[in-house]
């Protein structure tokens, strides 16, 4: 078994114009900062990507936005960037925008092969619009389908060389679903190590669903509101 | 007229020990500071973390470690993480006991048990989009709403919604600076007033029907 790749730019083979890449993070929190580096050197345009934020004007995913690389977002919460706004109210991006926990069952469901499910989340709102509801037991429904991308890019804190994976605190986030939802799943991981040098009972992501592994360097672990109390 | 730290105040006696509670952003988070003595929550942020601590000291900030907002915090003894898909599970499957959540507009159809929420979209204005606030109101147990009374001189309780719903029907309670309201079939009712604050000048600051309590009370703050 070969998973490993020596950086980003090796482990991006394959990724064309057009293609759908499915993003961890939540904010500027766990990001596949390498993976999105990379793209951005690579110039890949057409991107359709869905990721729970769209980074910031200058950080993250804004940096892709910004060099006009995204043709398509699937988001739930885009506020923190003013050139999505623009770029939205411009007609340059497509927009699908999709409640947080629908977003992330959509992933989970198409990593998990579930055709689609019924959710309670947006009955009755503007989001059920055009879509299959349900009552069941009395309660409404909306029929939400699943996510299945060409690539995903994750990050994790520990990774071993078959790809199980370690996340560390809220950096998890939707990493793991990003994960399960790619056809071709690249993970970039603070701590590279051997395969059996984690404990498989503290394994949060099992290998099978990482294609690809890589350790990626200089992390910025950008912090987007720095909250601090005094000490007494 | 209550401060917003007021409004915070009176929703955190709604806390009930064993509780677990997401808080939005903004106002409802200063509930956090007003927990009950004696009384342990825990509370739930939807990135992936039940037992939200206070914020941390300066130097001592994680960015693998934020809330909902993106804000530096830290974790409390008895603290887990998950994914966001778990989150969402605890969310939609109602085991979290209590939503506390902004507005921007609220009405009540006769006859339904609960409000509808307005407070993720002004056509034509931002495109911020809903982040949890969906799936926040469709699954908790009990949804709490902390605001304003009115906005920019708009009153924010209306007859029918005309901004986009968050959902339809999640409205159990609503706490504004003038006034405590719980939605029941009947309609709104309030049954605290904030000191100083007359039936006649809320309702005029209401564009919906309200009914007051039988045993209407001054809110103690």
């Amino acid at each position: 078994m070969q998973k490993v790749y020596s950086d980003a730019e090796s482990a991006l083979k394959g990724l064309a114009d057009g293609a759908s890449i499915a993003v961890g993070g939540f904010g500027l929190s766990g990001n596949p900062e390498n993976l999105i580096t990379a793209v951005s050197k690579l110039g890949t345009k057409n991107l359709t990507v869905v990721s729970n934020n769209c980074g910031t004007t200058e950080l993250g995913l804004g940096v892709l936005l910004k060099a006009k690389q995204i043709k398509k977002m699937i988001s739930s919460y885009v506020g923190e960037n003013k050139e999505f706004e623009r770029q939205f109210l411009a007609g340059e991006l497509e927009v699908e925008l999709c409640p947080q926990g629908t977003l992330a069952e959509r992933l989970r469901a198409g990593g998990a092969g579930i055709g689609g499910f019924f959710t309670p989340t947006g009955y009755g709102t503007q989001i059920a619009e055009g879509k299959e509801t349900r009552i069941i037991d009395g309660k409404g429904y909306v029929l939400e389908k699943p996510l299945v991308t060409d690539f995903a890019f994750v990050k994790a804190w520990k990774g071993d060389a078959w790809g199980n994976l370690v996340f560390r605190k809220t950096a998890r986030n939707f990493n793991p679903v990003a994960a399960m939802a790619g056809k071709i799943t690249i993970a970039e991981v603070e701590e590279l190590v051997p395969v059996g040098a984690l404990d498989p009972d503290q394994v949060h992501l099992p290998s099978v669903y990482v294609h690809r592994i890589f350790q990626g360097k200089n992390y910025q672990k950008w912090i987007e509101q720095r909250t601090v109390r005094e000490k007494k | 007229m209550l401060t917003r730290e007021q409004i915070a105040a009176r929703v955190a006696r709604e806390l009930k020990d064993g509780f677990y509670v997401n808080l939005g952003i903004g106002l409802p988070t200063l509930v956090a500071n007003y927990i009950p003595d004696g009384v342990e929550v825990v509370l739930q942020s939807e990135n992936g973390l039940l037992g939200i601590g206070p914020f941390p000291f300066a130097g001592d900030e994680d960015p693998d470690l934020i809330n909902a907002g993106k804000q530096t915090v830290t974790e409390i003894k008895g603290s887990s993480y998950f994914s966001s898909a778990d989150s969402f599970a605890m969310i939609r499957g109602g085991k979290i006991d209590l939503s506390v959540l902004g507005a921007l507009q609220i009405s009540h159809k006769k006859g339904e048990p609960r409000g509808d929420l307005a407070n993720w979209m002004v056509p034509g204005k931002m495109v911020k989009g809903m982040g949890g606030a969906m799936d926040l109101v469709a699954g908790t147990k009990r949804v709490i709403i902390a605001m304003e009374h009115v906005a920019k001189g708009e009153a924010k309780i209306v007859k029918e919604c005309t901004l986009p719903l968050t959902g339809k029907g999640v409205v159990d309670t609503i706490v504004t600076d003038l006034a405590y309201m719980d939605v029941t079939p009947e309609g709104i009712v309030v049954r605290e007033l904030a000191p100083g604050v007359t039936k006649h000048e809320l309702v005029a600051q209401t564009k919906a029907p309200l009914l007051f309590a039988p045993d209407l009370q001054t809110m103690a703050v």
